[in-house]
């Protein structure tokens, strides 16, 4: 499930730029706990955007991603009140969705 | 004509009847991880991995960020393309065990501009890789990680 | 060599540092770090923990099935927007001058019957802290952008920034530390990081309008009581109890000295 995203995606001179911000710990595999053992990695690995239904970004991450994830990128086009809709997936096979309107 | 080659024929009638079917998906609807680069132990593979070879530095690719990253957990990096037809930009750092941090594929909608933030061990050279019109070219930027103070 | 020793020396090499950097030019370095600082501002994740926290504001929780959402913060039941940026502050029911995690204590156990204690109790990573964290960004946010306004109207609230003032030039421990040694003196860091002259208006509002924060280094929400129990850690202090008035007096000093500046928060940090 994960925790909701915050996304933000306004419109300026026919350019939507997108705002994303994740909940995820991104851990890398790489670190140890207390008793010395490894924590498994644990990281976003897909990500995919949809402005208005159309698929408008497609990314894959690995653990080198920082915590609680921030992507930001622009689209030609896009309108206000239009649906942008960002998807993430992890190695795990976790995902989520969530949604926000163009301002 | 060899069995073998008669074998793959059969193979990709058989895959183009699954892509007909709806099975496999188009690329821009599922992506593959892509785990032969991202678990790429030196530079060289992980392009080789990404099908990049030796890229041409551009100038037309840029890295946006500061020399300096007071903190290496979180280093904020802007990847722009400014070459027509971009398809794909992938951020990579030379010294991070997993040198590959991400790829992200593009639409002609997409402006070639793509920020995120990278986790980095230590100072590093940063590379953009930039897929345009088939080719692929690249840019790199040292960036140097401190030890903070108490914190702010 | 033992411990302490390792640790005086770690220390002596920190302070020979920033002795020998505090006086250095405005360079390229600082400029960079600036650049840096100014990239995170963009996307905070804070705001993510400000949503978990306006959740659990909401959210009926407790023996009594109550939400926070009567709690008083100040400025009548239920008044979030502006609250923190008049904080501490003297309440009439307590008769105590609280700060922001305390007073969500009174109100936790009041309206909603939870024991505090697990909350004071656990540490700063642990569940209970996790819930005030994550409320303390919530509440934060809630005043950014608004002028901090702290009275010292109420005589308990002078006394509570006298002992403050105090608590701040208060030398003592293993390294005869005090809050002042690092912040009482204008234009000092350590490595690249400044540190802000506290009693200075200036240095007090870098401080205090920008926790809590989120810290990048390890990925997690601060609020302002767990800013001030690293500060005494790294004094080599007995911890302070969560919640407790020398906590509050401290962030009574800054808050009072800071009056007029505006509210960042919550803030991105390294």
């Amino acid at each position: 499930m994960g925790s909701p995203m915050k996304i933000r995606a306004s419109v300026k001179d026919g350019v939507t730029e997108i705002k994303v911000l994740m909940g995820h710990e991104m851990e890398t595999g790489q670190r140890k706990d207390a008793n010395g053992a490894v924590i498994p990695a644990w990281f976003i690995n897909e990500v995919t955007a949809k402005l208005d239904g159309k698929m408008v970004m497609q990314a894959q991450w690995g653990p080198s991603i920082s915590k609680n994830p921030y992507l930001a990128f622009k689209v030609k086009g896009g309108k206000a009140g239009d649906k942008v809709s960002v998807t993430w997936v992890d190695n795990k096979g976790d995902t989520r969705t969530d949604e926000a309107a163009v301002t | 004509m060899t069995q073998r080659l008669m074998e793959r024929r059969q193979i990709l009638t058989f895959l183009g009847t699954l892509a007909a079917a709806g099975f496999v998906l188009p690329r821009m609807a599922f992506a593959n991880w892509d785990k032969v680069a991202f678990e790429a132990k030196t530079m060289d593979e992980a392009l080789k991995a990404l099908g990049a070879g030796t890229p041409a530095t551009s100038g037309d690719v840029q890295i946006v960020a500061s020399d300096i990253a007071e903190n290496g957990a979180v280093v904020p990096i802007q990847a722009i393309s400014k070459l027509p037809n971009t398809e794909r930009i992938a951020i990579l750092v030379d010294k991070n065990p997993s040198m590959l941090a991400a790829s992200f594929d593009l639409t002609p909608e997409t402006i070639p501009e793509v920020t995120a933030r990278i986790k980095m061990g230590q100072t590093s050279n940063v590379v953009v890789l930039v897929k345009a019109d088939g080719k692929f070219y690249a840019a790199s930027k040292e960036i140097k990680v401190t030890l903070g103070g108490c914190g702010g | 060599m033992d411990r302490a020793s390792v640790g005086i020396m770690a220390f002596l090499a920190v302070s020979a540092a920033a002795v020998t950097v505090a006086y250095a030019q405005k360079d390229a370095a600082q400029d960079s770090i600036e650049a840096y600082r100014e990239a995170l501002q963009d996307g905070n994740p804070a705001e993510l923990y400000e949503a978990s926290g306006e959740e659990l504001w909401k959210t009926p929780a407790g023996p009594k099935a109550a939400s926070l959402e009567r709690c008083d913060l100040g400025l009548g039941p239920g008044v979030v927007k502006g609250a923190y940026a008049q904080l501490p502050r003297h309440f009439a029911d307590t008769d105590r001058v609280q700060d922001l995690e305390s007073r969500l204590l009174t109100c936790m156990q009041t309206l909603q019957g939870k024991d505090p204690k697990p909350y004071i109790e656990a540490s700063f990573t642990a569940p209970p802290k996790e819930e005030m964290n994550a409320l303390a960004a919530y509440i934060s946010g809630q005043s950014k952008d608004a002028p901090i306004a702290v009275t010292l109207a109420h005589p308990k609230e002078q006394a509570m920034y006298e002992l403050g003032k105090r608590m701040f030039n208060y030398q003592g421990g293993p390294y005869d530390f005090a809050c002042a040694t690092c912040h009482g003196q204008e234009g000092t860091r350590i490595r690249l990081q400044e540190l802000p002259y506290i009693p200075s208006a200036k240095g007090a509002a870098a401080g205090w309008s920008s926790w809590p924060a989120y810290r990048v280094s390890a990925g997690q929400m601060w609020s302002m009581q767990w800013r001030l129990n690293d500060c005494f850690r790294q004094q080599r202090f007995p911890e302070p109890v969560y919640t407790s008035d020398a906590t509050i007096a401290l962030s009574m000093y800054m808050a009072a000295t800071a009056n007029g500046a505006t509210m960042k928060t919550p803030g991105i940090k390294r």
